[in-house]
């Protein structure tokens, strides 16, 4: 599925994340800023590739500002953004809630 | 899970749902409840996203022993559909429906939630059911409310709507919620399930939050509704039995199975009779104490 629109979720407060993504044409294309992005850049990268792939995105520029957000918290701001990006806030798929 | 009906249900924290600090800091504090708000604690914008993020919380964080509730928006919101679908599938304990003022408002809640429950592959009736009520009206069907659906766990006063609705607002002698703490736990008692009373709200009013408490466990309320963590254990000291009613409640408890062995039917101790409702309140009494760590695990008193 293609982006729709930018689309921003999470906030910059502490033990959140907030990513932006909006329309690319070149994969996934990662703009990373947090304080453990040694450590955890990977994961942090994973788990939100992982959420666009359940929602057959396959193009999208990725802006994330991790506050030190647990895994669960990554995906939950991934989903939401990518609803809002999909333009499907309305009627979620519900399949990709495990 | 313990029985619904016997659960103690003393603290019922609420947490903003579309905060991750505090969503996954929520079973640190031994609450007997967390409530999820996804209503008035998040903002119109962010209803989504909130939505995933208690999703998310209530399938991955172990909360321990607390029951999990979560407060859906009404049914006068673009919202309460979407929430009841994530919740269900999340396998929340309880959903709360916020201003209740009618059985046909909770039954059709029961009926969205089967469907869910249906759609998701849950058994249906998994999911429990609450009622907040904010108004005049609510605390007039207040027992049609509560036994609106074999799903209800509890009905609980929110004060602050009640207030307005009534044309005063909250005082410290809490009068002016007389008449609805007791319909509300009036209706809760026949209906057997729990009453929550309403929020304290003035963090710096210890003395008034003392006060407003030892009310409600005076008149009967299985607890309170909290909005601060630290309120978790002065509710909690309230509801502590004393140490002459954790012996007594032995002694009930003792002479009954006494009783029972020896076959006979009416039971006395200390020239009292010990009937039935003595039983069930010397049962809440060592409930209560087995919480608040006054007993060991055979039920022994522990000085302090």
């Amino acid at each position: 599925m293609e982006i729709k629109k930018t689309a921003i979720a999470g906030t910059l407060e502490s033990s959140d994340v907030q990513i932006m993504l909006s329309t690319g044409s070149n994969g996934f294309e990662f703009d990373l800023e947090s304080d453990v992005a040694k450590q955890f850049g990977d994961q942090i990268k994973e788990t939100i590739t992982k959420v666009l792939e359940m929602y057959n995105v396959k193009n999208a520029k990725i802006k994330v500002v991790d506050k030190g957000a647990l895994d669960l918290v990554i995906k939950a701001r991934a989903i939401a953004a990518v609803q809002r990006a999909l333009d499907i806030v309305d009627a979620p798929k519900w399949e990709v809630l495990k | 899970m313990k029985d619904q009906k016997e659960r103690l249900r003393r603290t019922m924290m609420f947490v903003p749902g579309n905060n991750p600090a505090m969503v996954k800091d929520a079973g640190i504090f031994g609450a007997d409840s967390i409530m999820f708000d996804l209503e008035d604690a998040v903002s119109i914008t962010e209803k989504d996203a909130a939505r995933y993020l208690v999703y998310e919380a209530l399938r991955t964080i172990d909360y321990g022993d607390s029951e999990l509730v979560v407060r859906i928006n009404g049914l006068d919101t673009p919202y309460y559909k979407n929430d009841i679908k994530a919740m269900v599938k999340a396998g929340v304990d309880v959903i709360r429906l916020p201003k209740v003022e009618s059985a046909d408002m909770m039954k059709k809640l029961e009926k969205l939630v089967a469907e869910a429950e249906k759609e998701f592959g849950i058994e249906v009736g998994t999911t429990n059911l609450m009622a907040a009520i904010e108004s005049a009206k609510g605390v007039i069907n207040a027992y049609e409310i509560a036994t609106s659906s074999d799903r209800m766990i509890g009905i609980a006063l929110s004060a602050e709507d009640y207030t307005t609705d009534m044309k005063t607002h909250r005082y410290p002698d809490g009068q002016e919620l007389l008449y609805a703490r007791n319909v509300i736990l009036h209706a809760a008692r026949a209906a057997g399930i729990a009453a929550f009373d309403t929020v304290f709200t003035n963090m710096d009013d210890e003395e008034g939050f003392y006060r407003e408490t030892e009310l409600i466990h005076q008149l009967g309320f299985d607890g309170k509704s909290l909005v601060n963590p630290r309120q978790i254990e002065m509710v909690n000291k309230v509801y502590e039995p004393t140490k002459k009613e954790i012996l007594n409640a032995q002694g009930v408890i003792a002479a009954i199975a006494e009783a029972k062995r020896k076959g006979s039917g009416v039971i006395s101790m200390n020239g009292q009779m010990v009937d039935r409702p003595v039983l069930l309140r010397a049962e809440r009494v060592m409930s209560l104490a087995a919480a608040a760590n006054l007993v060991d695990e055979e039920e022994n008193y522990i000085e302090k």
